[in-house]
Parts: structure tokens; C-alpha cells; sequence
């Protein structure tokens, strides 16, 4: 249990998928104009990453690994298809996205059309892959830690996504340079956010 | 190929607009996550971009060629399919090639699938135009891309390494012996954020059609 938390916690603050890796910064930089659409985008990226990391998981312990395959029958020791990882776990992103697309249509119109265009896009969104890469290299050795792993950089990602919605929603009133509006002073704050949270690395867990 | 030849005007500035009014990363943000993530030494953000002009132009080619039998509604698996493919190929040579360098990149090489750069080209000029264009609007942006890599990659490990490309600069320019001392912020990553945004500041006040509104 204690084990858990520790991997929870970490995903979120330590090992901040915004500000530690960068990874999502597309849609990141793209949807955070107001808190309505981040909170929207933020949840369903901490929907898709707790939905396609345990698949992932099983997927590359029990085929991709190198000696995975034993199951079927002890002739497979040797065969290592981990060269095959990054096309499935995309093909299994890719198709829990369009799942997901079909939902929000389905119960919730404001959401997608509010999402607009953004919303395929989460299969191309890099946390998401990130999140399955990061998954098979730090070689996690159960399912439930894996899943935690997941939804845990998902609330990473949606507290960065919020937090930085937030502060752009007050920068407007605010006398940016010309040439730093918009864009350019995006950068600058989540560079500033990720000082901020470099704070959290001291944490011994 | 249309009939125009292959350095007509129009040619050209598919080339060079991503260079600068159009540059992927700083104008239509594509392609940022790499970009950060790997700039703290210019080896591997030169091997980055490579890698990415690589797949970038051969996806477009691929993906233009097929643009009429692809339906649109699965085009964005298609997509995928086709570069996750290129990066597999990719990702094999340098593992074999320049083994330490592909270390370095770890997920970096894998998450070209995602780039944003390649999807959102695909999407937007190989869907819709005939293979030679589309190879060239990739060669334009990678190199966009490429040169953006590059600026932040030199000043980052310039000023926190002090080195360039491994070569120790500053020690053989003997600034040490004055006192300086490097900037070791620059390599923690939030300073790759910030030197992303100065490079925008400077751009769009040399070129003012690119301001925004707010």
C-alpha cells in the first residue's frame, strides 16, 4: 500500500510530465486558453492514461518482452519482440482514443465540441505514449502498479494543465510586452511553474 | 510532380517559410515536447533532428501518395501506422550506429510517433497535395525544427556545460581562470521553457505580423 501512494505521489509532483518531461506540451500550450476546456482535456487524459497503461502492461508482459511469449510454448525463450513495442502501444492508443471520442459524443455534446479538434489529437498527445514508454522502461512488477503509475501522471498532467489555464485567464488584463503575448509568455510561466515544482524533488519518499 | 519545376517560386517557399514566418515550433507549435526535453547538448538535438527530417519526409511522401484511398475517419490511425513504422526503422539504426547517443534520447526516439510536428503536417499538407510538395514541406520543417533544436541547444550547453557539441570551449578560451563559473540552471529543464520563450520574444519583435492579440 505504502508502495503505491509512494509511486502515486511521485507521478504527480516528481516526476511531473509537463515540467519534468515535457511530454504533452502540444495540446498543453494549445487548449489551456480557459479553465472550462483544460479541466475537460485534463480528465480525459487522465481517463486515456488509466485505461491504456494496464493494457499496455499486459500487453508487454505477456508478448512483447523478451521471453514473454513461454506461455504458449517453451520453443518462444528467445524470441524478443520489444522492437514491436512502440507500433502496439500506439495501435492500442489509438483505438481507446477513438473509444473515448465516441463517449464524450455520445453523453456529453458541449464537452466535444468544446474539445473540438483536440480530442483525436490525445492519440497523438505524447503523454500518453510517453506514459507507456516510461511504464516499460521503469519495468513496474504488477499490474495495479502500473495503473497507479498512470493515473497518477494523468492528475499531473491535469494539475499543470489547470494551474497554467488559470493563470493565462488572469494574464490577460495584465500589460504583456507585444511580442511575449501569447506564446511567448506561456513558455516563460511554465518554465517559472517548473522551478516551482523542482521544489517537490527534495521529497525523500 | 505539377508542371512547375522543381525550384519555382512557389517550391521555394515551401522550403524556406517554415524557416521563419511559419517555423513549426515557434509559430505553429507543433513538435515542442522533443524540442525541450532534448536540448541539453547539441549531440543528441542534432540527432534528433535528423531522425525527424528522416521519418517527417518520408511520411509525407508515403502518406501523400495514399491520400485517396485513405477514409477519413480512421486517417489518424493510418498516420500512425506509417510513422510508427519509419521510427522503428529509425530507432533500430541508431541503436545500432550511435548506441550511446540513442541511450541518451531513451523515450525521445520512441515519442517521434507522437510529435505533434509529423501528425499535424500530415494532416494538414500531405492529405492534400501531390508527393513531390508534400517531400519538400517536409524538408522545410524538419529543418525548421531542426534549426530551432539547434539555437536552444547552443546556448543551452554553452552557458550550463560550457562546452559545445563535447568540445570544452570556455576551458580553452581559459574563462575559467577569471572566475566564471558555469550556469548550472540551464541544464535543469525549466530553463529549456524559458529559453524557448525568449527565443519567441525575439522573433516575433523582429517580425511583427506574428504578434497575437493577447
Amino acid at each position: 500500500m505504502e508502495e503505491l501512494a509512494n509511486i502515486f505521489i511521485k507521478s504527480i509532483f516528481i516526476d511531473n510530465m509537463v515540467f519534468a518531461y515535457f511530454l504533452g506540451m502540444c495540446s498543453y500550450l494549445a487548449i489551456s486558453k480557459t479553465v472550462r476546456t483544460s479541466v475537460g482535456m485534463g480528465a480525459a487524459v487522465i481517463f486515456v492514461l488509466g485505461i491504456t497503461i494496464p493494457f499496455n502492461y499486459l500487453l508487454e508482459k505477456w508478448v512483447l518482452k523478451e521471453g514473454a511469449l513461454v506461455w504458449i510454448s517453451d520453443d518462444f525463450l528467445n524470441i524478443d519482440l520489444s522492437f514491436l513495442s512502440f507500433i502496439m502501444f500506439i495501435a492500442v492508443i489509438a483505438s481507446m482514443v477513438q473509444l473515448v471520442e465516441m463517449v464524450i459524443e455520445k453523453f456529453s455534446p458541449t464537452l466535444y465540441s468544446s474539445l473540438g479538434i483536440f480530442l483525436p489529437l490525445i492519440a497523438v498527445n505524447c503523454a500518453i505514449l510517453g506514459g507507456s514508454l516510461f511504464m516499460q522502461e521503469r519495468d513496474y512488477s504488477t499490474i495495479i502498479e502500473a495503473t497507479v503509475f498512470g493515473l497518477g501522471s494523468g492528475v499531473g498532467w491535469f494539475l499543470a494543465i489547470v494551474g497554467i489555464a488559470a493563470i493565462r485567464e488572469k494574464i490577460r488584463y495584465s500589460n504583456v510586452p507585444p511580442a511575449l503575448r501569447g506564446l511567448g509568455i506561456t513558455y516563460i510561466i511554465t518554465g517559472l511553474m517548473g522551478i516551482a515544482f523542482m521544489s517537490f524533488m527534495g521529497i525523500k519518499l | 510532380m505539377s508542371k512547375d519545376s522543381l525550384f519555382s517560386k512557389k517550391n521555394r517557399k515551401l522550403l524556406s517559410d517554415p524557416l521563419d514566418d511559419n517555423n513549426p515550433i515557434t509559430v505553429q507549435v507543433l513538435g515542442i515536447c522533443s524540442a525541450l526535453a532534448i536540448t541539453v547538448q547539441l549531440k543528441p538535438a542534432v540527432v534528433m533532428a535528423l531522425s525527424v527530417l528522416v521519418v517527417l519526409s518520408v511520411a509525407n511522401v508515403v502518406v501523400s501518395l495514399m491520400r485517396k484511398m485513405i477514409p477519413s475517419r480512421i486517417r489518424i490511425i493510418v498516420f500512425l501506422v506509417v510513422i510508427a513504422a519509419l521510427v522503428i526503422l529509425v530507432d533500430q539504426v541508431l541503436k545500432a550506429f550511435v548506441y550511446d547517443v540513442s541511450k541518451e534520447l531513451s523515450v525521445f526516439v520512441g515519442l517521434i510517433i507522437t510529435n505533434c510536428i509529423i501528425c499535424g503536417r500530415l494532416e494538414a499538407f500531405a492529405m492534400a497535395n501531390p508527393p513531390g510538395k508534400a517531400f519538400l514541406d517536409g524538408l522545410g520543417n524538419s529543418f525548421g525544427y531542426g534549426i530551432i533544436l539547434i539555437i536552444v541547444a547552443f546556448f543551452r550547453e554553452l552557458l550550463g556545460a560550457g562546452t559545445l557539441y563535447g568540445y570544452p570551449v570556455l576551458e580553452k578560451l581559459g574563462l575559467y581562470n577569471l572566475g566564471y563559473e558555469n550556469n548550472g540552471m540551464m541544464i535543469l529543464p525549466p530553463m529549456a521553457l524559458v529559453t524557448v520563450g525568449v527565443l519567441i520574444w525575439w522573433q516575433r519583435s523582429r517580425n511583427e505580423k506574428l504578434i497575437e492579440n493577447n
